[in-house]
């Protein structure tokens, strides 16, 4: 994994707070490479990866299999295990989106983990559904005709809460103990979960490698990212941000941002807004206040 | 280091029965900057420890008292075989007890 | 052997079969003509007469990747599909063999679309040749029974853990109702019975599976599967063996019917062959030295067995029931038939029929017609011949 990779640190925290009683359906994608290059492995639990657009799939197998084995007395009835299904944006919000609706419309149990770096980073930085508006990728390059991604980032959150799951929730690695909250709960409950996580890219997001939790947090800060959760269909902001900073303030500091026009960032803050004002009404509450200028 | 070992030696279906073999490779090479922890400045607050990517940073159970008397019950220490020098140590901390000097070769 | 005798097809008797063994976990998504697999399973399940976990995948793709998942988590599991679903999950196929995962699937053959054609041929059977997979082709109904069941003690054997597909003949044998002998759970299991496998996703005994293997390394895990494939020979003639000790019927992998002695042997696969039989049985009576050889195995391809049949032959005549254009074979089981003679240095003329493409029916006119047009060939030599293969059966 590159220096100072989002993703390795989300990975980090998400296995600590799961714990060791997991057995682990992986996407292909930058986790699944660069953990298991054979003969290595950086995995301490049972760990299996199929195919790209199949973790959601595979899941649901291992799931059905450790039921009817349960039932069957193959495995003992009070072992522990969870089964987990990790993805990135690539195989859980485009390719892997049809395994993903099958396995939780199905109501399987099992906790889907997607950690979000906005593009197809393992393939070398090229657009998902899940890259925001104006991102600079390889398959949208800024230049003349184009200006970067010029549509907005799929709200992969609604789709997984449509589908009537128990637990849906998203995390930023800035917020730790928010972040151990959620995946314990999330492991926790029965049926289909999913934690969405926000994963910084040093190379895809073009930014010096000692600033990924800088910019977690203030993807916070500016409301780009909202750390919610959505339990039985009730939504709850967890991280309130009462005065918000400037989308500036975010976007300044990654190189994928690098082209933009003053217009072009009010564009994308006027996207924010939408979007804050939209959680704010469904929450019933300001809780993601307004932006504040400074000087 | 002996010879690699052919297919009749090796696994069914590529599969790593060793967990966490990762170990073995360390990416200590890839460094450019290494970070230095002022363990005098340091207040254990963990930050460094809980944002590491690697992780690279340990926590031991070793008391240390500062040169002003303050004592604390751990340190933590930089592995030097996995840091890939980020930085995010050095920048997250609170009280800027990490600074990244160059790697020596 | 006391099994009851019941009239069904050969998509029930598939499922007879997967509920015999006690499969654990079952995905499969409905295709034509293998819905009614799917079906009844669902109908065992539902009435406690099969006590599995049915998951109702949403694609092909996520049905075999699902019962990947669950053969890795230590589950007898079972899938079935047909043509375009077949094709979908084809690339999961070639990762189930080399991560050496024992899935058993039945497949109801079926022509591949374009144009969309839901009759029989061998066109997706052919497709997943090369992908590592045991597959075996059944005659008929009572075959697809058997050789589903032969397909679990198959596949689990700690010598091959391979998955092994089993097919027959969609319409032809899928829906055709016969009277089948079906084995009753415990005797099943006896002759297939249960193990834990030495690699399995337990938190017990943490493990990784589906590495990525740079050129250092996959080189070696490829041969490993080849390697396994063919040592899968002797796995299966000792299941087939096996099976007609327990339950009476002896299963080879080629059969051979009236080949000593003959001028011309024809090769068929699937339910093609019942009707050449009846062809060659008659011919015989009226002098024509024509005999037949239905292969039951197709992979690994039983060079062996096949070449005891055609070493006295003067002429070989193979029915191919799928077509791979541009290819120097053009009917892809001539391929494998062709290179055992040569490999043999048995130098007589091959032809080659594509018959029976999206479900045309295969008569004994047809193989009246093969026989006549491969007997003009009778001491003749391969390279005597100037088009290998001819069309039978299709509008000019």
């Amino acid at each position: 994994m590159c220096q100072g990779c989002g993703a390795a640190i989300v990975m980090r925290h998400l296995l600590k707070a799961l714990g060791k009683d997991v057995i682990i359906a992986h996407a292909t994608g930058c986790v699944e490479v660069t953990t298991t290059p054979y003969p290595e492995t950086a995995w301490r639990v049972p760990w299996i990866h199929v195919a790209f657009e199949n973790a959601a799939a595979v899941a649901s197998g291992i799931e059905a299999a450790i039921k009817a084995l349960k039932r069957k007395g193959a495995i003992d009835c009070s072992k522990k295990v969870k089964v987990v299904a990790i993805g990135g944006d690539g195989g859980t919000v485009d390719i892997g989106l049809q395994a993903l609706s099958g396995m939780l419309e199905r109501g399987h149990n099992v906790l889907y983990v997607l950690y979000d770096n906005e593009a197809y980073m393992n393939t070398g930085i090229q657009r998902s559904g899940a890259t925001p508006m104006y991102a600079w990728t390889t398959t949208t390059p800024a230049g003349r005709v184009w200006r970067g991604e010029w549509r907005r980032k799929k709200d992969i959150v609604s789709i997984v809460r449509a589908h009537g799951v128990p637990y849906v929730a998203s995390v930023n690695l800035a917020y730790i103990t928010d972040f151990y909250a959620k995946v314990r709960k999330a492991a926790e409950i029965e049926g289909p979960t999913f934690i969405h996580a926000y994963s910084p890219c040093v190379p895809g997001w073009r930014y010096e490698p000692h600033l990924t939790v800088k910019i977690a947090k203030l993807a916070v800060q500016t409301g780009i990212w909202i750390n919610y959760e959505i339990e039985k269909g009730v939504l709850r902001v967890t991280t309130p941000v009462p005065k918000r900073l400037p989308v500036e303030e975010y976007l300044k500091l990654q190189g994928r941002f690098g082209h933009l026009t003053k217009e072009e960032i009010e564009a994308i803050q006027r996207i924010v807004d939408e979007d804050v004002e939209y959680i704010n009404k469904l929450v019933g509450a300001t809780v993601i206040g307004p932006v504040e200028r400074r000087g | 280091m002996g010879k690699a070992p052919g297919w009749r030696e090796l696994p069914r279906g590529a599969v790593i029965p060793e967990p966490g073999s990762s170990v073995r490779y360390k990416t200590y090479t890839w460094r450019v900057l290494r970070p230095v922890i002022d363990q005098e400045k340091c207040i254990r607050c963990r930050i460094c420890w809980t944002y590491c990517p690697e992780p690279a940073i340990i926590e031991v159970e070793e008391p240390y008292t500062t040169k002003t008397g303050r004592t604390y019950r751990v340190t933590y220490r930089i592995d030097y075989d996995y840091c890939k020098g980020c930085g995010i140590c050095a920048e997250e901390c609170p009280v800027k007890a990490i600074t990244m000097v160059e790697e020596v070769v | 052997m006391g099994g009851k005798v019941i009239p069904i097809s050969g998509n029930y008797a598939v499922a007879y079969a997967a509920k015999a063994v006690d499969v654990d976990v079952v995905a499969a998504y409905p295709i034509t003509p293998q819905t009614a697999v799917v079906e009844k399973l669902a109908e065992f399940v539902a009435n406690g007469e099969l006590d599995a976990e049915f998951i109702h995948v949403e694609s092909e793709h996520s049905a075999l990747s699902a019962v990947v998942g669950a053969s890795a988590a230590g589950a007898r599991v079972f899938t079935a599909t047909s043509a375009q679903g077949l094709l979908l999950m084809y690339e999961v196929m070639h990762i189930a063999s080399t991560m050496r995962l024992p899935v058993v699937m039945s497949i109801a053959t079926r022509a591949i679309s374009a144009p969309i054609n839901i009759w029989c041929d061998h066109s997706d059977f052919m497709a997943s040749s090369d992908t590592g997979w045991i597959m075996l082709m059944a005659l008929n109904a009572q075959e697809a029974h058997d050789l589903t069941v032969a397909a679990f003690r198959i596949a689990e054997d700690p010598e091959v853990e391979l998955p092994v597909a089993v097919g027959y003949d969609g319409f032809w044998v899928s829906h055709t109702v016969e009277p089948v002998e079906v084995l009753e759970k415990d005797e099943a299991l006896k002759y297939a019975p249960k193990r834990r496998r030495q690699y399995v996703l337990d938190p017990e005994r943490p493990l990784t599976m589906g590495s990525l293997a740079s050129p250092d390394w996959y080189f070696e895990f490829r041969v490993q599967l080849h390697d396994a494939v063919e040592r899968s020979r002797e796995v299966i003639l000792r299941a087939f063996d096996e099976f007609g000790k327990s339950f009476g019927r002896v299963y080879k992998p080629v059969d051979g019917y009236f080949t000593d002695n003959a001028d011309l042997v024809l090769i068929s696969m699937g339910s093609a062959s019942g009707t050449a039989l009846t062809y060659v049985e008659e011919a015989r009576k009226s002098g024509v030295r024509v005999g037949l050889v239905n292969i039951r195995q197709f992979r690994p391809f039983p060079e062996e067995e096949l070449y005891k049949h055609l070493e006295g032959a003067g002429v070989v005549a193979v029915v191919d029931r799928a077509l791979n254009p541009g290819s120097a074979f053009v009917g892809p089981l001539y391929s494998d038939v062709v290179l055992t003679l040569f490999k043999r240095g048995l130098d007589i003329p091959v032809l080659d029929f594509v018959v029976g493409l999206g479900g045309r029916a295969v008569t004994r006119r047809d193989f009246d017609e093969i026989t006549k047009r491969s007997l003009a060939y009778l001491g003749k030599r391969m390279k005597d011949i100037k088009q290998h293969y001819a069309f039978i059966g299709v509008r000019e």
